[in-house]
């Protein structure tokens, strides 16, 4: 038998029964899943001494997520995240835990959310790492079939996170990666594609991100279709002092897809990031 | 390409299994060329190539040659690597029945990539 060293617990925030799991000590870092997804999907960051050497990593299923409950009541209305409901979430959190000044890495979702934050928290943070970050995304399919009656969700939503991914990413971690989609609830992932497609559109605003009071570090997997290297450059473009790598050969969900190419990413950023400290 | 589908479909479990409750036809467009394939519990019954008159298919995945051409590549470019990765740059067409596309969505994925094993 071999023991990992996260640590898996339940925390009452407000009205949010929530689970997290973290491992190691040092600077917080706070880890923000994708849509429809979970935070198992960082078992690797979690799981990485070298990290754990130096970082507290932390992650939290958000609520109707992972082991996270809905709130009461969540049978009579549609789930529906919004830029103010997922930043007071994180916000939130982050203050219930006491974390001082962490760092917030965010994927797809995460990814944009991570710049709203640079927006609004930078002085609250030590460093934002955006990956698959885009400013907003067209719909390009017709999201309303992940969450119909008549067609199997978990399967739907499983088969839309495949595409998503590398071809060249392992198999295990990417059929890991689709199973996590598998389990999410109905409604959940479009839900939170409500704010990716819909509500979240930050591109009026993305100019004003200022990295002198927050460094801001951009990852983006290249077989990305949803948010490409390209979406993530013209981020780059517009906000002065952001640091951009696409990462080769990694897919839309580089942490959980690819966890060794994407730690090779990972690591010399977060070292810069502990340099500064 | 799509001539071989059968042989390499029906002979993997692993792409077999995600369409075990399949049974549909459904139409394949590789630019001017039609094809029909007809799927029985997961399995590749009939491959027919058009054209055809007044038959009927449950959907239709249509694309220039070009696109599979690309698609089918032993690994794919970024964004040629899958459907939806076409439908963001407007390679292929979704018609028909979107509700049993989308119900059969992975194994409609796994069928249709199987010719990058070959």
């Amino acid at each position: 038998m071999k023991l990992e060293s996260i640590v898996g617990r339940y925390a009452h925030i407000e009205n949010h029964r929530i689970y997290f799991e973290e491992a190691g000590q040092g600077i917080p870092l706070l880890c923000l899943h994708t849509a429809g997804s979970d935070g198992r999907q960082y078992r690797a960051v979690l799981n990485d001494a070298q990290i754990t050497q130096n970082f507290r990593v932390i992650t939290f299923d958000m609520p109707w997520h992972g082991k996270s409950s809905p709130p009461a009541g969540w049978e009579k209305e549609d789930y529906r995240l919004t830029t103010g409901s997922y930043t007071a979430m994180i916000m939130g959190f982050a203050r219930a835990l006491g974390l001082e000044k962490p760092v917030v890495m965010g994927c797809s979702i995460g990814g944009r959310i991570v710049l709203d934050l640079a927006l609004k928290h930078a002085r609250e943070l030590r460093a934002l790492v955006g990956l698959q970050s885009g400013a907003f995304v067209e719909r390009y399919y017709d999201s309303s079939w992940l969450d119909h009656p008549e067609v199997h969700g978990g399967r739907a939503c499983g088969a839309l996170a495949y595409g998503l991914m590398s071809p060249l990413s392992p198999e295990k971690e990417r059929w890991e990666t689709v199973w996590h989609y598998m389990q999410g609830g109905p409604g959940v992932f479009t839900g939170d594609l409500y704010f990716y497609q819909v509500e979240g559109d930050i591109r009026g605003r993305i100019g004003e991100i200022d990295t002198s009071l927050c460094p801001l570090y951009l990852l983006t997997g290249e077989y990305d279709y949803s948010a490409s290297p390209r979406d993530t450059e013209a981020v780059a473009g517009r906000v002065k002092g952001a640091k951009f790598t696409t990462m080769k050969g990694l897919g839309h969900f580089p942490m959980s897809e690819n966890p060794e190419a994407f730690l090779g990413y990972l690591r010399p950023i977060l070292d810069e990031i502990k340099a500064r400290a | 390409m799509i001539e071989s589908l059968a042989r390499l479909v029906n002979a993997d479990a692993a792409i077999v299994r995600w369409g075990r409750q399949m049974n549909e036809t459904f139409m394949v467009e590789v630019g001017d060329q039609q094809y029909l394939l007809q799927i029985e519990n997961g399995l590749i019954r009939k491959v027919e190539k058009g054209p055809f008159v007044q038959r009927t298919w449950r959907f239709a995945i249509r694309a220039r040659r070009e696109a599979w051409e690309k698609f089918w590549q032993k690994t794919p470019a970024p964004g040629w690597h899958d459907l939806f990765g076409l439908l963001r740059r407007g390679e292929v067409a979704f018609e028909g029945d979107q509700r049993v596309l989308m119900a059969y969505l992975q194994y409609v994925k796994l069928v249709l990539a199987a010719p990058r094993k070959a």
